[in-house]
C-alpha cells in the first residue's frame, strides 16, 4: 500500500503569532516553525497502515525551504521518503490553490491513500482534505477517529456531534484524522540518524506544470485586506472566596442579566 | 436585491439556532433564501421555522442518495442551487461538515471561501485568528463570497418570510458517491446543548482532580442549561471524551457566558475560548492566567464555590 502523509509546517502555537504587515500573510519568520501538531497523528496513522498492510510512507509538504526541518522530523518518525514542493511563487497561496498544487504533486507518484491532519493550527480552516478530494474526484474520508483498510476498501469512523458515522470508500482516497486517533511515536535516535539519508524530492511549480500566474497571493481567490491586533480583554474583577464566592458569582451574573 | 443563500443545519426536524443566526446575517446582504439538503421529507418539518426567520425562498434538494453519502453530495446540490439562484453570497455554519461543504462548493463554482467568520459584509468577512489575538478583514476576490460563520456571531432575530418552496432536482455525479455512509452511531445524546454553538459553556480543568468529580461541572452546567467543556489536561487524563476539549486543537467556542472551573488558562485553552462575551473563572491559584481574561473571578476552592453557585442559581430561578 502506497501511503502519502500530508504535513504542514506552522508557527509554534505556544508563541505570539503574527501577520506580516507588508502583505498580510502569516509571518513565518517571527516565530519558530514546528510540524502541525495534528499532522503527527496523521504520520503515526500512515506508519500504522504501513505496518499492517506493507508498502511505503511518503511525506508530502508544500511550503518554504525551511519546511525541510518538519520533513526531517516526519522521516525520523519512520516515513520512508518525502516530496517537498517549494517555490517563491507559492507565497500567500490560499487553501484552494494549495489543494490544486497537492493534487498535481500526487499526480507524480503512485498512491492509494493520502492522510492528513484534520486541520492546521495556523489557519484552523480544516478544509484542505475536502478540497483535495474535490480536486481529485476521489473519496473524501475525513474527520476520522478510526481507519480500517481491507484490500481497496477504506472505512473510517467520522466524528459527529453525537458520536460517529461509518463512511466507506475505495482507494485512492483522501483521509483526514482527528487528534487522539492514536499515540504518535517519538523519533528514536536511530530514526533521527536514518532520516538524514532518506530521499527528499524537491519540486518547483514548473515541475508540476503549474503556471506561476495561478499560484500565490496575487492570484488567490481570497485576500486579507487588513488586520489589527485584538485589544487585550480588560481585566475584570477578582475576589477571594470568603465563604460566599458562589453567591458573588451569581450576583455578578444577575447584574449582567445572564441568569 | 440579490438572494443570499443560507445552508440549513437541522437535527430531528428542528432548525439549529446557528441557521437562524445566518438568516439574520443574510438580511444585511440581500434577500435571505434557505437551502435544505437531505433525505426526502427533511424540508417539510423545517419550512415554518425558516419562515419565522425571514427566508423568502426555501430551496429543497432531497434524495436518499444525497443523505447516503458523505459531504460531496451536499456540495453538489448546493452548487446546483447557486446555478439556479445566482446569489450574491452563500453562508454556511462553521461546523466541521459545514466548512467542508462550503470548501467543495467554492472549488466547484470558482469562488473564494472564507471560514470561521465572526462578521460578514458584501465582499467578504471579518475573522478572528490565532486564538482571538488578531482580527482580520478578508475579501473574496474571485466569484461570489462563500463564507462559513461561527455560531454565536449574530443574535438571531425573527422576521417574517414567505418561505416559498422551490424544488431542486439534483443528479449526483459518480464522484459525489465515492464516500458512502454505512452507519450512524449515537454515543452521547444527553439533554445538554452542543458545545460548539451553545450560548453558555461550563468547562472543567485539571483542578477537578479526578474523573468522578466531573459531575460538579455537569451539575453546574445543568442549572444554566449550558454545554459542558473541558481543558486538554482533562481530556488527556481520559476523564472525559475528546469531543469536549475546548482549545487550540479542540473546539473553539464563543458563547455569551463561559465559566472556567479549575482551569489555569494555558495559551492552548485560551485560544479556544477567549472570544467568549463574558468569562467567569473559579480557581484556587490567584496567579492563574485565566484571571487575566476573566470578567469576574473567584479565587477559591472549586469544590465549595461551584456547588454553591449551582445552588444560588437554582434558588434565584425559583
Amino acid at each position: 500500500m502506497n501511503i502519502v502523509v500530508l504535513v504542514k509546517q506552522v508557527p509554534d502555537t505556544e508563541a505570539q503569532r503574527q501577520l506580516n504587515p507588508d502583505d498580510n500573510t502569516v509571518d513565518r519568520a517571527a516565530v519558530d516553525p514546528v510540524i502541525n501538531y495534528i499532522d503527527e497523528f496523521a504520520i503515526e496513522e500512515g506508519l500504522l497502515l504501513k505496518e499492517a498492510h506493507g508498502g511505503e510512507v511518503t511525506i508530502l509538504t508544500v511550503g518554504p525551504e525551511r519546511a525541510t526541518e518538519s520533513i526531517r522530523k516526519a522521516l525520523s518518525m519512520g516515513a520512508d521518503k518525502a516530496i517537498h514542493v517549494t517555490d517563491e511563487a507559492l507565497h500567500g497561496s490560499d487553501a484552494i490553490q494549495t489543494a490544486k498544487v497537492i493534487a498535481k504533486a500526487l499526480g507524480t507518484i503512485e498512491w492509494d491513500v493520502a492522510v492528513a491532519g484534520s486541520e492546521a493550527t495556523d489557519s484552523r480552516s480544516a478544509i484542505l482534505p475536502a478540497l483535495l478530494a474535490e480536486a481529485l474526484g476521489v473519496a473524501q474520508l475525513t474527520q476520522a477517529r478510526k481507519v480500517t483498510v481491507d484490500g481497496s476498501t477504506v472505512t473510517i469512523e467520522r466524528v459527529t456531534d453525537t458520536g460517529y458515522e461509518s463512511v466507506q470508500g475505495s482507494t485512492p482516497a483522501v483521509i483526514s484524522v482527528v487528534e487522539k486517533i492514536n499515540d504518535p511515536r517519538y523519533p528514536s535516535f536511530k530514526g533521527i540518524m536514518a532520516a538524514k539519508s532518506k530521499p527528499v524530492t524537491t519540486l518547483a511549480l514548473s515541475d508540476l506544470g503549474i503556471d506561476a500566474g495561478e499560484a500565490g497571493l496575487a492570484n488567490a481567490w481570497t485576500q486579507v485586506v487588513s488586520f489589527e491586533n485584538a485589544p487585550p480583554r480588560a481585566a475584570g474583577q477578582t475576589v477571594k472566596d470568603e465563604g460566599n464566592g458562589g453567591g458573588q458569582i451569581a450576583d455578578y451574573l444577575a447584574s449582567k442579566k445572564l441568569i | 436585491m440579490a438572494e443570499v443563500l443560507v445552508l440549513v443545519d437541522s437535527a430531528d426536524g428542528t432548525v439549529k439556532k446557528s441557521t437562524f443566526e445566518l438568516l439574520t446575517a443574510a438580511r444585511s446582504l440581500g434577500e435571505p433564501s434557505a437551502v435544505v439538503i437531505g433525505a426526502p421529507g427533511t424540508a417539510a418539518a423545517l419550512k415554518d421555522q425558516l419562515a419565522e426567520y425571514g427566508a423568502g425562498k426555501v430551496y429543497v434538494a432531497e434524495s436518499d442518495d444525497i443523505a447516503g453519502y458523505s459531504v460531496a453530495p451536499a456540495a453538489e446540490a448546493l452548487a446546483a442551487v447557486v446555478e439556479q439562484a445566482s446569489p450574491a453570497a452563500v453562508l454556511v455554519s462553521s461546523s466541521p461538515e459545514g466548512k467542508e461543504i462550503a470548501a467543495r462548493l467554492a472549488f466547484k463554482i470558482g469562488s473564494g471561501v472564507l471560514t470561521d467568520a465572526i462578521g460578514v459584509d458584501a465582499d467578504g468577512a471579518t475573522q478572528s485568528i490565532f486564538g482571538g489575538g488578531i482580527t482580520v478583514q478578508s475579501k473574496v476576490t474571485t466569484g461570489i463570497p462563500v463564507v462559513t460563520v461561527r455560531p454565536n456571531s449574530f443574535a438571531p432575530e425573527a422576521a417574517p418570510g414567505a418561505a416559498e418552496v422551490v424544488a431542486v432536482s439534483v443528479t449526483l455525479s459518480d464522484a459525489a458517491k465515492a464516500a458512502k455512509i454505512t452507519d450512524h452511531v449515537v454515543e452521547e445524546k444527553g439533554s445538554r446543548p452542543q458545545l460548539s454553538d451553545a450560548s453558555v459553556v461550563v468547562s472543567g480543568g485539571r483542578g477537578i482532580g479526578k474523573a468522578d468529580n466531573f459531575s460538579i461541572i455537569e451539575d453546574l452546567a445543568d442549572t444554566l442549561g449550558a454545554a459542558v467543556g473541558a481543558s486538554r489536561a482533562v481530556v488527556d487524563a481520559g476523564w472525559v471524551g475528546h469531543q469536549l476539549q475546548v482549545g487550540q486543537t479542540g473546539v473553539t467556542v464563543s458563547p455569551q457566558l463561559y465559566i472556567a472551573v479549575g482551569i489555569s488558562g494555558a495559551i492552548q485553552h485560551r485560544a479556544g475560548m477567549q472570544t467568549s462575551k463574558t468569562i467567569v473563572a473559579i480557581n484556587k491559584d490567584p496567579e492563574a492566567p485565566i484571571f487575566e481574561l476573566a470578567d469576574f473571578g473567584v479565587v477559591g476552592d472549586l469544590f465549595t464555590v461551584a456547588p454553591q453557585l449551582a445552588e444560588e442559581i437554582k434558588k434565584r430561578k425559583g
